[in-house]
């Protein structure tokens, strides 16, 4: 009992992990006033950017799983960020709708990430060969407390970016509600127009955000790659998944990073709760696995209900700013 | 006397919207110390001008010096850095942050963010001034006035001295309105310079020392105010003699046409926005509404008009071609009003009544702005056509007599309305509407951005309906036109009615009084 108790939350923390630092990435856009869809494409193009880089150092016989860490992470990271600032530009120097762009980088990014995904396949032999073990070994590994008896491995047994991901939530919270920057990015996504005559860089802080944000939300799919399937590539849709998961947990969490963390573990608990409930048979399953979408709808239904003005998305969300407009 | 120093000065400022030109070789000081008006009809540029002083436009020619050095502003932070504050007409606050919040909001002090602190020195300029608000308050809590006031110690926050007011009266009581221009001479005191623009002449006279007027984009003079009246500020204003008067012929026969009791309705946040309205509008009458804005006077038009739930209450529509007064043989009258509650617009003109609604929200609610002047005529009559295809020729007919009759400037009956200036699109609103012959004419601020000219021939339109024996709804904002041009008004007050009064003998002052007082408060 324990134990099927520890491998459910265990499977729903990592799961937890993935979603949330797309959620993450996804508040920190929103908070700016941009309605990002295109978080499944930037999650698939830091998963295969992590992936390309670790694939590559140890195809050239690097050892060091310290070394593969560090460059995967730095590559992710550029990749996310070259998809942020694909949409920045559309959406913001060019005012493109943003519903539009953001669905056409998820379609982009999923495309990228798979080609690549097939051509290292090649590159390792066939399908489903390509492997990073030793990146990957690096992203998984967890103190010896994770296994000092159940509340170890409850707590402890996970790898360094599930605690990252908690970390980043907590600073971007206390970034966006207590710091001088955090309180213009907000009035950006609330009132661009207030911001501008208050003298804020509605440009520049729509930009910084879209492409930090989008870093962050690439960091989902490299623990997805690097920890979740340990180091292989899937092109089998995952991704894209786990993407509109975050896009709704950001809804579900109110726009609020520290309610991320608690919705993400919950999204992970009811959406591998399949697992351990006796007697579901492959349809069945799939009801249980939409359980997490079917909760956000009701959140979205209560939060509505409840009718408080700070539950409620930035106010200029999805509209594009442009000062000289009559 | 000793020489003037010039807080601004303004060269030569020229500014294009595409082939527009707003502002044409603009010359304007403002002296250190002084109270300047900024007069002119909308679309005179007035709005553009001062745009440039706050950083939102770049003027395309022309040079502008502060304190008689040249600088260049080219964002609001140039602005602020050259002490200049503008109050802007449409509020720039972020509704679901504090005042303070508000207040603090892209500055670039040193050190964190401490909110107590800056709470602490918005209560001390509050103090200095007389302003009333709370430094926690979050703005959508607040009413209009003190978010206006919002706006004023945010450009004082930042120590500004020459402030720029872009028409602060137009959401004002009378009352309020005084109030503003005390502080306003509070700071004129505190060696503050400031202008403020309006197109309310006795404001003007009241409150200002010099009164500088632009014409569709020029500059025209400037006369101080002791030496002017309203008479030669219109003159000068519209470019030639304009008559003020509105001509107010008595109601014909008037009979209810619209019964309103005890109406109430609440919006989707579950406020309460009509409580317990009553009052009846007659036929060949233009009953006026008048209110603070956001007092119900849009929730009550849209909830005759059908385009909003009404919770309890009777609205009862008597038709013209119908005599109540006959009974049948037991003595009962023999026909009942219309109920108008829990109809859509399409069931209200199912019934047959024939009413029209110039809503407050042109382009929004009145017409789609990317189509011309003859696909919003066809708002009107898409139903008539033959078959599957519209009949165009129709709408076409009656957008060429708009065109013409009400002088709309634009290129071409298909030319998009969006396009169009605020003054063009309202003429072919109204004129839409009017021409749809209606029992009932609703019309929610049917001049707000129209120039005198434009304004006098929409009253002119007015009249004449009453005259038809229609009964017309005016929602008006400018007292002084409604009590020329209303024969009764019922005043608002946070979605109470604070009274019915006769247009023709109560006060500005009394009308200011009710606007401001709830029923529960007042003498009632």
């Amino acid at each position: 009992m324990t134990a099927q108790f520890l491998a459910l939350m265990n499977s729903a923390i990592a799961f937890g992990t993935v979603i949330m630092l797309g959620a993450l990435g996804e508040i920190l856009i929103e908070k700016a006033g941009n309605l990002n869809l295109g978080i499944p494409g930037i999650m698939y193009l830091g998963a295969i950017g992590g992936l390309i880089a670790a694939f590559f150092y140890e195809l050239n016989g690097g050892t060091s799983p310290v070394v593969g860490l560090i460059l995967s992470f730095v590559s992710c990271i550029l990749f996310a960020a070259f998809g942020g600032l694909i949409y920045a530009f559309l959406t913001i120097t060019l005012r493109a709708n943003q519903n539009v762009t953001g669905l056409t980088l998820t379609i982009f990014g999923g495309g990228m990430a798979n080609f690549f995904g097939g051509s290292l396949n090649k590159l390792a032999g066939g399908v489903g060969q390509i492997s990073v073990p030793i990146t990957s070994s690096a992203y998984i590994a967890y103190t010896p407390l994770g296994y000092m008896g159940t509340l170890g491995t409850l707590l402890f047994a996970h790898g360094f970016m599930a605690y990252l991901a908690i970390i980043l939530a907590v600073l971007l919270s206390r970034f966006l509600n207590r710091t001088r920057t955090g309180l213009n990015l907000r009035s950006v996504g609330e009132s661009p127009a207030t911001a501008d005559a208050a003298g804020i860089n509605v440009t520049a802080y729509k930009y910084l955000s879209i492409i930090i944000g989008a870093a962050i939300a690439g960091l989902g799919g490299l623990f997805y790659t690097m920890d979740y399937i340990k180091g292989t590539w899937a092109n089998d849709g995952t991704i894209e998944g786990l993407g509109w998961l975050a896009v709704a947990l950001v809804i579900f969490a109110t726009w609020k990073p520290l309610n991320a963390i608690w919705g993400s573990y919950l999204f992970g608990l009811v959406y591998w709760a399949y697992l351990y409930i006796p007697g579901l048979n492959r349809s069945s399953l799939e009801l249980f696995k939409m359980l997490p979408y079917a909760i956000t709808l009701v959140v979205l239904i209560i939060v509505s209900l409840r009718k408080k003005r700070e539950n409620l998305p930035p106010a200029s969300l999805g509209l594009s700013y442009f000062r000289e407009e009559r | 006397m000793e020489p003037v120093k010039n807080a601004i000065r303004m060269e030569n400022i020229t500014k294009r919207f595409g082939s527009v030109v707003a502002n044409n070789g603009i010359n304007l000081e403002l002296h250190e110390g002084e109270i300047l008006s900024l007069l002119g009809e909308n679309g005179s540029g007035k709005t553009t001008l001062m745009n440039m002083l706050s950083g939102i436009y770049y003027p395309d020619e022309g040079q502008i010096y502060v304190h008689d050095k040249p600088v260049t502003i080219a964002s609001p932070k140039d602005a602020f850095d050259n002490g200049i504050g503008m109050i802007h007409q449409h509020f720039k606050l972020v509704d679901v942050f504090t005042a303070t919040e508000n207040i603090v909001l892209g500055l670039e002090e040193e050190g964190r963010l401490d909110l107590k602190k800056a709470g602490q020195k918005v209560k001390e300029i509050c103090e200095k001034y007389g302003f009333d608000i709370q430094p926690n308050q979050k703005i959508y809590d607040m009413s209009v006035s003190q978010k206006q006031t919002v706006e004023i110690v945010k450009v004082l926050y930042r120590g500004a001295d020459i402030l720029i007011l872009d028409e602060p009266t137009a959401v004002l009581t009378p009352q309020e309105t005084d109030k503003l221009f005390a502080i306003m001479r509070n700071m004129q005191r505190d060696g503050k310079s400031l202008i403020i623009i309006t197109h309310k002449l006795h404001e003007v006279l009241d409150v200002s020392d010099r009164v500088a007027i632009l014409r569709k984009g020029e500059y025209i003079g400037d006369v101080a105010t002791k030496d002017a009246n309203q008479q030669s500020l219109t003159d000068m204003m519209v470019g030639r003699s304009v008559s003020l008067n509105i001509d107010r012929p008595l109601p014909v026969n008037p009979t209810p046409r619209l019964v309103l009791e005890h109406v109430t309705a609440y919006d989707e946040l579950g406020v309460k926005r009509l409580d317990d309205v009553s009052f009846t509008a007659n036929s060949g009458e233009i009953l006026g509404i008048a209110g603070v804005a956001g007092s119900g006077q849009k929730e009550l038009l849209e909830s005759i008009a059908g385009l909003y739930p009404v919770k309890e209450g009777k609205i009862l529509y008597y038709d013209p071609d119908v005599d109540y007064a006959e009974t049948d043989e037991s003595g009962q009258p023999k026909h009942r009003p219309l109920s108008l509650v829990g109809m859509d617009p399409m069931d209200i003109r199912k019934a047959g009544i024939a009413m029209s609604f110039v809503p407050e929200d042109r382009l929004g609610m009145g017409l789609v702005g990317t189509m011309g002047m003859t696909g919003n005529m066809m708002l009107r009559s898409w139903r008539k056509g033959k078959g599957v295809f519209v009949d165009t020729k129709g709408p076409e007919e009656l957008a060429n007599r708009i065109w013409k009759e009400l002088e709309v400037v634009t290129p071409s009956t298909k030319f998009p309305v969006r396009r169009m200036s605020g003054g063009n699109v309202q003429k072919v609103l109204v004129g839409r509407e009017i021409a749809q012959e209606p029992a009932v004419l609703m019309t929610a601020y049917a001049v707000r951005g129209l120039d005198i000219n434009t304004s006098y021939t929409i009253y002119n339109l007015l009249t004449e309906q009453k005259m038809k024996g229609r009964a017309v709804v005016y929602v008006g904002e400018d007292l002084d036109v409604l009590l020329e041009l209303c024969d009764r008004i019922v005043v608002l007050c946070g979605g109470q009615v604070s009274g019915v009064v006769d247009g023709r003998t109560i006060t500005k002052e009394e009308v200011g009084l009710l606007m401001t007082q709830h029923r529960k408060e007042g003498a009632e």
